[in-house]
């Protein structure tokens, strides 16, 4: 990797990919942290999910989110795609000299929200206040445990050949709701952000009997980023541009900012990879949710060497590759 | 697929058909970025060969014009506002990108009037706007010089390497480029008007066609290109009148000719083309950076081995480079080329290979 870090070690690529492995793995290496899966899965007493995360979205507030929804989002759904229920959440506050009280409180307000609408209890955090200039108002950190009931079947995360790969609903809408506030873009409808805690459309999906192999939150470096993790160097994946849902709104500010809707954060999606003939059965369980009523079967696992291929509206075939560094809006 | 794109096809392949191998350029960025997303060399007979021309605003600015932005960017008391391709280009061992997270205050802009409300809301620090583009984006620009100069935004102004498409393309063809055909770009054409391009049939001889950027209107463009090499008649045929009218948008066009002057410009890979370039008209010196700072002029020169310019007058293929895909690629450019994804080497990096 490279002898500085840079903003493109932050944006869930390739880079984020060398940091991890080049600079944590060798320092924290024990059998839980090594399959780099969205929580440890831990033994002792009843099995257990652990996970981390930390938030620092510019702007905090955003049409449909705001960091301290996304904080507990993104930890339930980090926790929810291991196949675990989610339990406790610790949060842990970097506040900037100077922010606004009030903001603070909004920020709390719609954590606990979020806690309420997963099923979580936040139990335990602590706050640091640093000089004005040191951190852009609000830094959060939140760590969840989530449990395995008895006898529960835990997804091996790993893609089969011949499997179903499912998108939970529309994708983009996380990235370009935040692209679009922060750019004081003005969208009209604005563009909503899909943060969301997902613990009950995971839930649907193992509590009808379905074996799935493997569960994401598709969040930075986007649905590519997923898919290409999953095809991993033994299956290729492909994806049907046509069958992607992507909201009017996300789709044309995509367009407008030349920027390709796989490869946007989502943070209420959950990618899942099973077997072919479980997939009708999955789809019915998600479209009772109301999050989930444009869950769609999006591609096809099938054996190769780690290729994923996108095959678009003309029939024509184009590859996807790991995303690299920050989506930037493109000139014309 | 749908019964449109099939029927293109047909028609293409039939016009196509006996026609020697073919080398149609296309001028534009999103071009290259659309061609590659739909996969449309996938739909062409063999004897057709796409290239990519000097179409990416990214790729053809030129080392020391980036070293300009690059030196303002680094001054304490400027924040710089560029689009956001622009950040990723290497210049020697920096970018602008580097330069951000080393505390530069660098802005991502949509548009160029984002640059007056910064300006307005930090009346203590200098607002640059880091002017790129063709004709596309060159009236917005001229509409922030002309909205400064209003409301007398007194800390504003801009680095113009604006640059224009129609001398570029003539200075590329006379140069020896090996083209049959050229797809015009649309944008391009719905600012300064499809008959700008009429040079090309009438001093060139090459059939050009003016072509929008979905996949069915490049498709459209391409079918009239095929039927004029058929009928070895060149001519410019107008394949996106939705957008493109004959002489252009007037009112665009009066705004880049109130704010800017022709001057030559310095282009990556193709070198000093006279009047290809837009300077800030003498009456509007105050919002122009070049005047408002002492900027030192960098030779930065093209990293070795480097094809840049090759690709860009579509002697080379991207994949043809030493380079291609081991020491220049997506994560680490090299060459401009492979830095904007509407590059025709990331584009093709992208999605073009082991296709």
């Amino acid at each position: 990797m490279t002898d500085e870090i840079t903003l493109a070690h932050g944006s869930g690529g390739e880079a984020y990919r060398e940091l991890v492995e080049e600079i944590f793995l060798p320092a924290f290496k024990n059998e839980y942290i090594a399959p780099l899966t969205d929580s440890a899965v831990l033994p002792g007493g009843p099995r257990l999910a652990f996970t981390t995360d930390g938030y620092v979205v510019q702007p905090l507030f955003f049409p449909g989110g705001d960091i301290g929804r996304l904080a507990v989002s993104g930890t339930v759904n980090d926790l929810s795609v291991s196949g675990a229920l989610p339990r406790y959440i610790a949060v842990s506050m970097v506040l900037e000299a100077g922010l606004c009280a009030q903001t603070l409180r909004r920020a709390v307000t719609s954590m606990a929200g979020a806690a309420r609408e997963a099923g979580v209890l936040i139990v335990t955090g602590d706050t640091k206040v640093v000089p004005c200039g040191a951190c852009d108002g609000m830094h959060i950190s939140t760590s969840g445990i989530g449990v395995f009931p008895d006898g529960a079947y835990v997804p091996p995360q790993r893609v089969e050949i011949g499997d179903a790969v499912i998108t939970s609903g529309p994708v983009a809408s996380h990235g370009m709701a935040v692209m679009a506030a922060r750019g004081g873009m003005g969208f009209d409808p604005p563009i909503e952000s899909d943060a969301r805690p997902m613990a009950d459309a995971v839930r649907r999906v193992l509590d009808a009997g379905i074996r799935v192999h493997a569960m994401r939150d598709p969040t930075r470096g986007g649905v590519a980023a997923t898919l290409c993790e999953w095809a991993g160097r033994e299956r290729n994946i492909l994806l049907y541009e046509e069958a992607l849902p992507v909201k009017p709104g996300a789709a044309a500010a995509c367009r407008i900012l030349g920027i390709d809707p796989l490869y946007v954060a989502n943070e209420g999606v959950i990618l899942f990879s099973l077997a072919h003939k479980d997939a009708g059965a999955a789809l019915e369980a998600l479209r009772e949710l109301p999050a989930c009523r444009e869950a769609a079967v999006v591609g096809e696992v099938g054996a190769g060497e780690g290729i994923v291929l996108a095959r678009t509206r003309l029939n024509t075939l184009r590859r996807v590759l790991p995303p690299r560094g920050e989506q930037l809006p493109r000139i014309c | 697929m749908n019964a449109g794109v099939e029927a293109l096809r047909r028609e293409i392949a039939a016009r196509a058909d006996g026609l020697p191998d073919t080398v149609v350029m296309e001028v534009c960025g999103t071009h290259t970025h659309a061609m590659r997303r739909y996969g449309i060399r996938q739909l062409l007979p063999g004897n057709i060969r796409l290239v990519s021309g000097p179409g990416c605003p990214v790729c053809v600015t030129d080392g020391r014009d980036l070293a300009r932005a690059l030196w303002l960017a680094g001054q304490r008391n400027v924040t710089l506002c560029s689009f956001g391709d622009m950040l990723r280009v290497p210049c020697g061992k920096e970018s602008l990108l580097s330069l951000a997270a080393k505390g530069a205050r660098v802005r991502v802009v949509v548009s160029p009037l984002e640059a007056l409300q910064l300006a307005r809301a930090e009346p203590r620090r200098a607002i640059v706007y880091f002017g790129v583009g063709f004709e596309t984006t060159a009236p917005l620009t001229a509409a922030l010089v002309d909205q400064a100069g209003r409301q007398s935004i007194p800390n504003l102004s801009v680095l113009s390497v604006h640059k224009t498409m129609p001398e570029a393309v003539r200075t590329l063809m006379r140069s020896g480029a090996r083209v049959d055909a050229l797809l015009c770009p649309g944008h391009v054409a719905a600012v300064a008007g499809a008959e700008a391009f009429r040079f090309v049939p009438e001093e060139l001889r090459l059939p050009a066609a003016v072509s929008g950027f979905e996949a069915e209107e490049m498709l459209l463009a391409l079918a009239a290109l095929m039927g004029m090499l058929r009928a070895k008649k060149p001519g410019l045929v107008n394949a996106y009148p939705r957008a493109a009218a004959p002489y252009g948008n007037p009112a665009a066009l009066a705004l880049l000719e109130g704010v800017f002057e022709p001057r030559a410009a310095n282009w990556r890979g193709l070198g000093e083309i006279p009047a290809s370039g837009l300077a800030l008209r003498g009456e509007y010196a105050g919002f122009d950076a070049e005047k408002r700072f002492d900027i030192p002029l960098t030779d930065v020169p093209e990293p070795a081995g480097c094809r840049c310019a090759d690709v860009l007058r579509g002697l080379l293929e991207p994949p043809e480079c030493p380079l291609f895909g081991s020491a220049c690629a997506p994560q680490s450019p090299v060459g401009a080329c492979m830095v904007s994804s509407e590059g025709a080497c990331a584009a093709h990096y992208a999605y073009g290979r082991d296709l």
